[in-house]
């Protein structure tokens, strides 16, 4: 797993799907590949939305249930509250170059790290290998995830 | 004769202290460390827009900053600085290292 203290392989797993939820494991990824470190992504429960090809431009900051926001749940429901705050967190997002979710799919897949959906998760919403973005490898039961992952580091998000 | 990297100051992170000091000589003696015996013309390429936007905004441009301005896919990057492009490229450009996350 590690030579001379020196983290070499990484299996990053991404289980929500708002955009809130599902930046920190794409920053870790690509992070981890700038590093020269090997990364896997695995994109499980509601963390498939940032693979679909029909979704993944679409994803939302999530206002309810969420006290970073700083703003009572009942605020967050109210029309418009949830765009405006992905607004804001894509724009300063953009300020600090940090791609689109789609763009930083592609990016993380050009840099090499291998994307895969969790299969348990893609019968349970009846997807298909056709509904995701090229970029992903494959679908995948958990058995082979931890095949893949021999001698990573797993890091669920 | 290889140029001899004992003879430049180099910060904390062994980057060059200096980015003014930065000569072409300097770049493939860094690169040599960095693994890369030749730098080919994709390589000064990269290594040119580095230099070119640090000059103009004082920031070691990020991998997405390359790849949309500099016309460098991302693909190719990792093939030029194998292991750790956005560091090895800017030092092997007499930049810093870089700060951001992305």
């Amino acid at each position: 797993m590690q030579k001379n203290g020196k983290i070499e392989k990484v299996s990053i797993i991404v289980s929500r799907g708002s955009l809130d939820g599902v930046y920190p494991g794409l920053i870790m990824a690509n992070g981890a590949r700038m590093e020269g470190i090997e990364a896997t992504l695995f994109f499980t429960f509601f963390g498939l939305e940032a693979i679909m090809k029909k979704r993944m431009k679409k994803l939302k900051v999530a206002t309810v249930g969420n006290p970073g926001m700083h703003m009572p749940s009942l605020l967050g429901i109210l029309p418009g509250m949830s765009a405006f705050a992905t607004m804001m967190m894509k724009r300063e997002m953009e300020k600090l170059d940090i791609p689109p979710v789609d763009e930083f799919i592609e990016m993380i897949h050009d840099a090499g790290a291998k994307l895969y959906a969790c299969k348990a998760s893609v019968d349970m919403f009846h997807l298909k290998k056709e509904d995701f973005c090229e970029q992903v490898e494959d679908i995948i039961n958990v058995g082979t995830f931890y095949e893949l992952s021999a001698g990573a580091q797993i890091i669920f998000t | 004769m290889a140029f001899d990297l004992k003879q430049v100051k180099l910060d904390a992170d062994g980057f060059l202290a200096d980015p003014n000091a930065w000569t072409e000589e300097l770049a493939k003696a860094f690169a040599i460390e960095e693994g890369i015996p030749n730098l080919t013309e994709r390589h000064w390429q990269v290594i040119n827009f580095m230099r070119q936007e640090y000059k103009q905004k004082a920031e070691v441009p990020t991998i997405r900053r390359l790849k949309n301005a500099g016309g460098i896919p991302t693909k190719e990057l990792y093939e030029l600085f194998p292991n750790g492009p956005a560091k090895k490229a800017a030092r092997i450009a007499g930049l810093p290292k870089p700060q951001g996350c992305v």
